[in-house]
């Protein structure tokens, strides 16, 4: 069987929806388990995730959060890089955003504070990605192991910066103090109703457009900039990169520097744009998820758009059925994400040789019944 | 004095032994599996499903021991799922490893939910549904002796039969690894796979075994946790992390049984420690936060990653799925 036979649409359409579809199948089966018809659950969850104008707000709020730590996935594994640290990425990233609103929110207007928010969650992000980056560039550590342990150190730093410094005076939980109003991105709502347009306000905000921005800002970084050929061609063949004169701690510490950047940004659409404060462990399995986002676009930032689009449908689709069925619980999609991960990841090959053969004998049989009709 | 010495050295050794319990099982199992060339980070998921079957068995059957065994069972189906996806499939050890901590984290809560309706808690473990902890002989009668007493009577004595096995579990699996034959070929076959392969073994078998035996660790482990300590019960998401420090004390003892027991041991003291210290005042220091003691582990890891405090060496063949031949 030779490889270029088979056309990439397969690659890139038919064996992501396979395994999908895979995933969902064992889902249902679940379902059923707990006596809850699949079919009954699908209608509940698309209808309240697109049935009506609310549930498409929050299906794009979800969605804004799932491609930022998608992207941010992506771009480092285009180096060959496993960034696990997502969830500790962005919980910095809220940590600067609440810094610099709390600091400087009540003296500068929102013209000025938004992109210094914007700046301070990215950077905030990056410099949480930029010591595992450092470590592993010069001293040979390994990203994963200690991606894992920086998601866990920032747990700690966090719990003990919200009880010890942020923690307002009168409050018993650990958070903190609502962020000022002039650092606070501005809700779709609010935004389309300026141009006369009338949606039901949810938490959807103009972070949405940003993380759009940066689909585009990916693309065109990896795909049209030297740097970004460089990382691909690192992540595609290191030593070879290195032959050719590209220098991985360079790109290590790129990719990553990037791709805590863009971790950090999911800040931005969670804190910025909706509950405008920091709770404690606020990010909540947003930057695991990150990871099927990744591998379900298949790194691309188009694929990442979708995936996004299809786990903000299956967050708030989740949610409603929780809502529908009291024994059910939101945890469901917790499954349903395991279950995509691990046959859109790990088990991304399964049905690859499958339908490579179905494809190769349908091809075959067609151009002999060409043949045939010439002959004839 | 001697009411120091027993709150701040006797009961902090008696807590590192609770607490480092599931820590050494995890770290044995995960030995086993990275040895034999299988990252396993799913530990983390593989120790809370164990947790959950336990609880849930032992209060069906009323029997701790069955809730045991239906824990192993439950991690060697996990760990046979991670060898279809990665020796089988080929497909990325460390994805597969997430996907199985994910999956778990939701599915014992959804199957808590449905089957004992207490928001994915089980109920409580009464009578046989949980290890009764074991008082040696003459426990009591020697804690007034000076130094000695307190150690026998205190920290050795008084723990559940689970916490016994996992200790001698350590020396037993030093034995299998570099004294049989199974160890040699399962070392060899996270060195160097395809000289394995060449001598006639096969490579997919070993690995396949090599994750039963990891399997069987972690399930005693996880009913360690909700059968066999101080809690009676299952609570969501009670792993909290302990299979990824597992990891990190197995990366401290370099991949070898004795030294990852003395890593876990180290975890567990400072978690001791972080949990007496919390809210008291050391004269010139004020209090500690415990979040940084908590932190401690985490930040040793890192550092010793970094080949700050000696090199610790990962088998080679470790992470690469093994591809008989070029097709």
């Amino acid at each position: 069987m030779s490889q270029q036979r088979i056309p990439a649409w397969i690659n890139y359409a038919v064996i992501p929806v396979l395994n999908v579809l895979a995933a969902f199948l064992v889902s249902a089966l679940v379902f059923i388990y707990i006596g809850v018809s699949p079919i009954d659950a699908a209608k509940v969850m698309w209808q309240g995730a697109f049935g009506y104008s609310e549930g498409w707000g929050y299906t794009l709020y979800y969605t804004t959060g799932f491609i930022f730590t998608g992207l941010a996935v992506a771009v480092a594994f285009s180096a060959q890089l496993f960034n696990i640290g997502g969830e500790g990425q962005a919980y910095l990233g809220g940590l600067g955003v609440t810094f610099v609103s709390l600091w400087f929110g009540n003296a500068l207007p929102a013209i000025i504070m938004i992109p210094l928010v914007i700046i301070a969650a990215g950077v905030f992000g990056a410099g949480w990605a930029y010591i595992p980056a450092y470590l592993q560039a010069k001293r040979g550590s390994h990203i994963v192991i200690t991606t894992i342990m920086f998601n866990l150190i920032s747990n700690s730093l966090i719990g003990y910066i919200l009880l010890q410094v942020l923690k307002p005076a009168a409050s018993m939980a650990s958070e903190s103090a609502i962020l000022p109003e002039s650092s606070w991105i501005p809700r779709m709502h609010e935004v389309l109703s300026v141009v006369g347009i009338d949606v039901t306000p949810t938490p959807w905000n103009l972070s949405f457009v940003f993380a759009l921005l940066c689909c585009v800002f990916v693309w065109l970084f990896l795909w049209h900039t030297r740097w970004g050929y460089e990382i691909r061609a690192y992540g595609a063949n290191a030593s070879a990169s290195a032959y050719a004169g590209v220098s991985s701690v360079k790109i290590v510490l790129l990719a990553m520097i990037l791709s805590g950047m863009l971790s950090g940004f999911f800040a931005l659409n969670m804190i910025s744009g909706d509950v405008h404060q920091l709770k404690l462990n606020y990010v909540a399995g947003f930057g695991f998820t990150g990871i099927a986002v990744a591998l379900m676009g298949r790194n691309h930032p188009v694929g990442i758009v979708l995936a996004s689009l299809l786990f903000g449908f299956l967050y708030q689709g989740g949610a409603e059925l929780a809502f529908e069925f009291p024994g059910v619980d939101s945890k469901i999609i917790v499954v349903l994400q395991g279950l995509i991960i691990l046959f859109s990841g790990a088990l991304e090959y399964m049905f690859k040789p499958s339908v490579e053969k179905l494809y190769l004998s349908l091809t075959r049989s067609r151009s002999n019944n060409d043949e045939e009709a010439q002959n004839a | 004095m001697l009411e120091f010495w027993f709150n701040w050295i006797i009961l902090p050794l008696d807590s590192m032994l609770r607490l480092s319990t599931p820590l050494v099982l995890c770290a044995l199992a995960g030995m086993f599996s990275e040895r034999a060339g299988v990252v396993n980070i799913a530990l983390e998921g593989m120790l809370l499903a164990a947790a959950f079957a336990a609880a849930a068995a032992a209060y069906v059957s009323g029997s701790a021991w069955i809730g045991m065994l239906a824990a192993i069972g439950a991690t060697i189906a996990l760990s046979m799922l991670h060898g279809f996806a990665t020796i089988t499939h080929r497909g990325n050890q460390i994805v597969s490893g997430m996907a199985i901590n994910i999956l778990v984290t939701g599915a014992t809560v959804i199957l808590g939910r449905y089957w004992f309706d207490q928001g994915g808690q089980t109920p409580n473990l009464q009578g046989d549904a949980r290890f009764e902890s074991i008082n040696w002989w003459g426990a009591e009668k020697v804690m007034d002796i000076p130094i000695v007493g307190p150690i026998y009577g205190e920290v050795l004595s008084g723990h559940s039969i689970v916490l016994y096995l996992a200790f001698a579990l350590v020396p037993l699996s030093w034995f299998i690894l570099f004294r049989t034959r199974f160890g040699l070929r399962l070392r060899a076959v996270g060195e160097n796979p395809a000289a394995v392969d060449t001598a006639g073994i096969s490579v997919i078998k070993m690995r396949y075994l090599a994750l039963v035996v990891c399997g069987i660790l972690t399930g005693i482990a996880g009913s360690y946790l909700s059968t066999g300590g101080n809690v009676a019960q299952f609570i969501p998401n009670m792993s909290a992390g302990k299979g990824y420090i597992a990891l990190a004390a197995l990366i401290f003892g370099k991949w070898r049984p004795v030294p990852a027991m003395f890593g876990c041991f180290l975890f567990g003291l400072l978690e001791a420690y972080a949990i007496r210290l919390q809210g008291v005042e050391i004269l010139g220091i004020g209090s500690i936060p415990v979040q940084f003691i908590e932190m401690v582990p985490y930040v040793l890891t890192v550092v010793l990653l970094a080949g700050f405090i000696g090199q610790s060496r990962a088998p080679k063949a470790v992470g690469i799925p093994y591809v008989k031949e070029r097709e």
